[in-house]
């Protein structure tokens, strides 16, 4: 396949997030999967995504100042990108622990803060890069192999 | 086992119907945390939970869950009801405790996920 049918065949959305809108909470990552069910992806694959988008997304709007989430959808695979303004993560490897949480009192109220987040989207993900500046922000890159996992 | 039989058991209120309440429930989980949900959620499954905040029904609508029981008698607002009734997920309330809600349908037969779901 060259590089001109592949952009074809490539499906771009884009979602703005903002912080601590708990009215908008979880939409993008809901529109992303009626998305996904329309296009006829294998609905294991719309549930992963849709799980991993959604930790994503909740992550930007519970400690991020704003953000963006950027989709992907190729025949081989789904790309989301999630780059947001805020406290960045000072230690990864802590973040990924499970139980490990910087989330407010106010937050944890609403069932968030479980410090799930992020191994969450690792579990629902084939590869998942995190790159973190400390008072800038964070950049989350999620892919999901659509023709391995049908295979 | 059937909604129905869950409904029974746990002498719940219906709050929102399910289209068909003979709809089979393969599995159950208790979960007082969003991501605990996402962990755990898996296809045909029945969520018990003390949350009664519409994030629970976003969460629920994002991993495809059969039904969510809310327990301890806490009554959602309308726009849980609401959002659970467009996006077509049955909504039960019992006035049990989460434990007793759990070991009842455990009891009758209605089994747990033993471990975290792979989603792979």
């Amino acid at each position: 396949m060259n590089e001109q049918s592949r952009e074809e065949q490539s499906l771009f959305l884009e979602f703005p997030l903002e912080s601590l809108d708990f009215m908008r909470a979880g939409e993008a990552s809901s529109e992303l999967k009626q998305r996904l069910k329309k296009l006829g992806v294998k609905p294991e694959l719309v549930r992963r995504a849709a799980i991993a988008a959604y930790e994503a997304e909740m992550n930007v709007i519970i400690h991020a100042r704003k953000g963006t989430m950027r989709v992907e959808i190729t025949p081989a695979r789904l790309l989301i990108l999630v780059e947001d303004e805020g406290p960045g993560i000072i230690d990864i490897e802590q973040a990924m622990q499970e139980g490990f949480s910087t989330a407010s009192q106010a937050i944890r109220e609403l069932g968030f803060g479980a410090g799930m987040g992020l191994s969450n989207i690792k579990r629902c993900a084939d590869d998942l890069v995190i790159q973190s500046t400390p008072d800038q922000g964070t950049r989350l890159q999620i892919t999901i192999n659509i023709e391995k996992s049908d295979r | 086992m059937k909604l129905l039989k869950i409904q029974q058991i746990l002498e719940a209120e219906i709050l929102v119907e399910a289209d068909n309440m003979d709809k089979e429930i393969r599995v159950a989980f208790s979960a007082d945390l969003i991501s605990d949900v996402l962990a755990m959620c898996c296809e045909q499954a029945l969520l018990i939970t003390g949350m009664t905040h519409v994030q629970v029904i976003k969460a629920a609508r994002i991993c495809d869950l059969s039904a969510v029981v809310f327990v301890r008698g806490k009554r959602p607002g309308p726009e849980v009801i609401e959002l659970a009734k467009h996006n077509g997920i049955p909504v039960l309330l019992s006035r049990l405790t989460m434990y007793e809600a759990s070991g009842l349908l455990f009891s009758a037969g209605l089994s747990g996920i033993n471990q975290i779901s792979d989603p792979h």
